[in-house]
């Protein structure tokens, strides 16, 4: 019999009945909440006359609706100009204080979005099962965890059973071979990932993401990819646990401490895949020839180098695919061989719980410092994930290189990463985003978005337009 | 949760791939805290020419002829016949809540994103999926004849075309049981609550650092 996968372990350990129609009964470990995908949830349970099976399994932070001006934030939920944002947000806050689940609330400093926040506070731990009313959770599988969005139906069900009804994915490996570049970042790994496999080419599938390229980052670098598991189809991506992923969580005020640290470190050192394990899919990248990633269109599989020019329609001979290609390009107002260092910005967002943390923030400053952002650019916004982020960055001064240079610092919040608070695009405008999708409308009505890394951000702020990062590195 | 046993209705097609769920329901439209009233606000973006916003009377709105759902053939229509990924990006189930106020009961598609597909049974919503070439097949019939409908039975497993062709799909047997019952799975869940328990006490003595208060 063949070994097992990391996944492979992680249900096992949390399997708790095996029913005769095929599906499963799996414990959650642990439950992130916020405000947009809980009312619903908890209005259920009231409903019902239900409480949560578990209060301690859950943790809340409002994350989609805060502004992220500091004047509204100042204030608290009472601050928030938009009626309805501020209902959602109260609401959130009135739901946690009645169960009785802890919330990092607008005016914590703890507070941020929910995937920053988990594993800031080691509320995400190896080895744990974990969910949250967001499709970004794949982020926390970086840590070897088993981690994935669900819907407020399955939100309630878990508040109220401590578990999910579900069928085993079937396991696929994606190792990325070799040393990745200077100024090749996770952040281009896996947009390059999803150029090759496709937006649906991990459905049914949880990810595991493994060779020397994701061995040799960090933990930050891990969630970035992780995070994006899901715009390739995939509900969970997930790294192996090595000494990076103990050594990032020790200390962190919810992790485990004295004896049980190290009956959890011995725990965590199992959780990998064997060598004999066997993927259904095996999906092998050379990290040492890609290059920093641009997306060119509507789709995060719709991905380029920033040395490469956009698609021509004419070459594409499925009709289906070629019709995208063409209603990408008239959405995005790019025209057929357009380079793509031609393509012009009106803002520049850096944030969102792809690209937040302080790595990120440190990247971004370091192309920026001693430069000012372009002229032709109407907004670059930097809003950091957490307010532990925030302040870290600002005790290293990143605040200041980033004002300097011309870019607002703002609170933390996912902002324009979807755009429900008040940053968001013009019609027609484009962005270089950290965040992590392109989709119509996504950033703002009409809006035009192109994922990049962090660097690739900065670097596009200075210049205007698209530029290798790694040109600015070099100068 | 509502029965779906059978259905039959007027078919609408979406002729792209990789519909997502802020197309299927935009992003100002999930500051409600309910999961009705969703409808209006279905497609909103591809449905109307000027930006939505919550709580607006959408009847005054400037609408896009050229979009599938306001052309007068496909009024009242019940199913939805999509491209491959339908329901892909975030896993709002405002996107099922949406759809299911406007009236569509089965959406008819190559593939699904898992979460959406999910979030379906949650909601009285049968997503079906049927082989690409067929799904050709459907948009050709679809184009050439007004009016036209498919019967669905979901306990038979079948999708029915007006000439009599019949369509299997497969479905969950779970899935397929709490939908013709419209039975609310936590209820189902709870009868296992003794499971639950042991499962918990088996699983403190492992790893103790996941259940602090049992301690
Ligand atoms: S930052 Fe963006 S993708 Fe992440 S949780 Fe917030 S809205 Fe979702």
């Amino acid at each position: 019999m063949s070994g097992k996968t990391l996944y492979d372990k992680l249900w096992d350990a949390h399997l708790v009945r095996q029913q005769d129609d095929g599906s499963s009964l799996i414990y959650i470990d642990r439950q992130l909440l916020h405000e947009v995908t809980s009312p619903q949830a908890f209005e259920g349970l009231r409903l019902a006359g239900r409480k949560p099976w578990r209060l301690d399994a859950n943790l809340a932070t409002p994350d989609h609706n805060v502004p992220t001006t500091r004047t509204e934030r100042e204030i608290g939920v009472e601050g928030i100009e938009d009626p309805i944002s501020k209902i959602q947000v109260q609401t959130l806050d009135d739901n946690c204080d009645e169960f009785g689940i802890t919330e990092f609330k607008m005016k914590d400093i703890r507070q941020g979005i929910v995937h920053v926040v988990g594993p800031e506070q080691g509320a995400t731990l190896p080895g744990m099962t974990l969910v949250c009313g967001d499709s970004h959770t794949s982020t926390h599988g970086a840590f070897g965890a088993l981690a994935h969005g669900i819907g407020t139906s399955e939100v309630e069900h878990v508040l109220a059973t401590q578990c999910l009804v579900t069928k085993k994915m079937k396991n696929m490996l994606v190792r990325v071979d070799g040393q990745l570049a200077p100024g090749v970042t996770g952040k281009d790994v896996v947009l390059a990932v999803i150029g090759e496999i496709g937006t649906a080419g991990g459905t049914g599938y949880a990810v595991e993401f493994g060779g020397e390229a994701i061995r040799s980052l960090s933990m930050e670098g891990r969630m970035t990819i992780c995070n994006m598991a899901i715009e390739a189809g995939a509900r969970a991506g997930m790294v192996a646990v090595d000494q990076i992923t103990i050594d990032y969580v020790k200390g962190r005020p919810f992790a485990p401490q004295g004896e049980q640290w190290e009956q959890a470190v011995a725990y965590w050192k199992t959780l990998h895949s064997d060598d004999d394990a066997e993927f259904e899919r095996v999906v092998v990248v050379d990290g040492a020839a890609i290059k920093p990633q641009v997306t060119w269109g509507t789709s995060p599989e719709m991905v380029l180098p920033v040395d490469a020019s956009v698609p021509d329609p004419a070459q594409e001979a499925d009709p289906v695919r070629r019709q995208g290609i063409e209603r990408a390009l008239q959405y995005m107002g790019l025209s057929a061989n357009q380079p793509i260092t031609s393509i012009q910005l009106d803002r520049v967002f850096i944030g969102s719980c792809t690209n937040s943390r302080i790595e990120d923030l440190r990247e971004a400053a370091a192309v920026v410092k001693g430069r000012k952002v372009a002229a032709s650019l109407k907004q670059a916004l930097v809003v950091p994930g957490s307010g532990l982020v925030k302040q870290q960055a600002e005790a290293e001064g990143l605040d200041k290189v980033f004002i300097e240079a011309g870019l607002e610092w703002r609170e933390p919040g996912c902002s324009m990463c979807l755009a429900m608070n008040a940053d968001k695009l013009g019609s027609g405008e484009h962005c270089a985003s950290t965040s992590n999708r392109n989709f119509e409308g996504r950033q703002g009505f009409g809006g035009r978005t192109h994922l990049v890394s962090p660097g690739m951000a900065a670097a596009a702020a200075i210049a205007g337009h698209f530029v290798d990062v790694r040109e600015l590195m070099a100068s | 949760m509502r029965k779906f046993e059978q259905h039959q209705g007027i078919v609408a097609p979406l002729d792209r791939a990789n519909v997502d769920t802020d197309m299927i329901i935009p992003k100002q439209f999930l500051k409600s805290i309910k999961r009705t009233g969703f409808g209006p606000n279905l497609f909103d973006e591809l449905r109307y020419l000027d930006e939505g916003q919550p709580d607006q009377d959408c009847s005054q709105r400037p609408k896009n002829p050229d979009f599938v759902l306001n052309q007068a053939r496909y009024e009242g229509a019940s199913v939805l016949l999509a491209r491959e990924n339908f329901g892909c990006g975030s896993s709002r189930e405002h996107a099922p809540w949406a759809l299911d106020d406007f009236g569509i009961r089965v959406v008819i598609a190559p593939s699904f994103a898992e979460i959406f597909f999910n979030n379906c049974f949650k909601n009285g919503l049968l997503p079906i999926v049927l082989d690409e070439t067929v799904v050709d097949q459907l948009f050709r019939e679809v184009a050439a004849s007004e009016g036209y409908q498919l019967a669905i039975d979901l306990e038979k497993r079948v999708v029915v075309t007006p000439a009599g062709d019949r369509f299997e799909f497969s479905v969950d047997d779970f899935r397929r049981h709490c939908l013709l019952n419209g039975l609310d799975d936590i209820g189902l869940t709870l009868q296992h609550a003794d499971d639950i328990k042991t499962y918990e006490q088996r699983r403190a003595a492992v790893t103790p650092w996941l259940f602090p208060a049992a301690h």
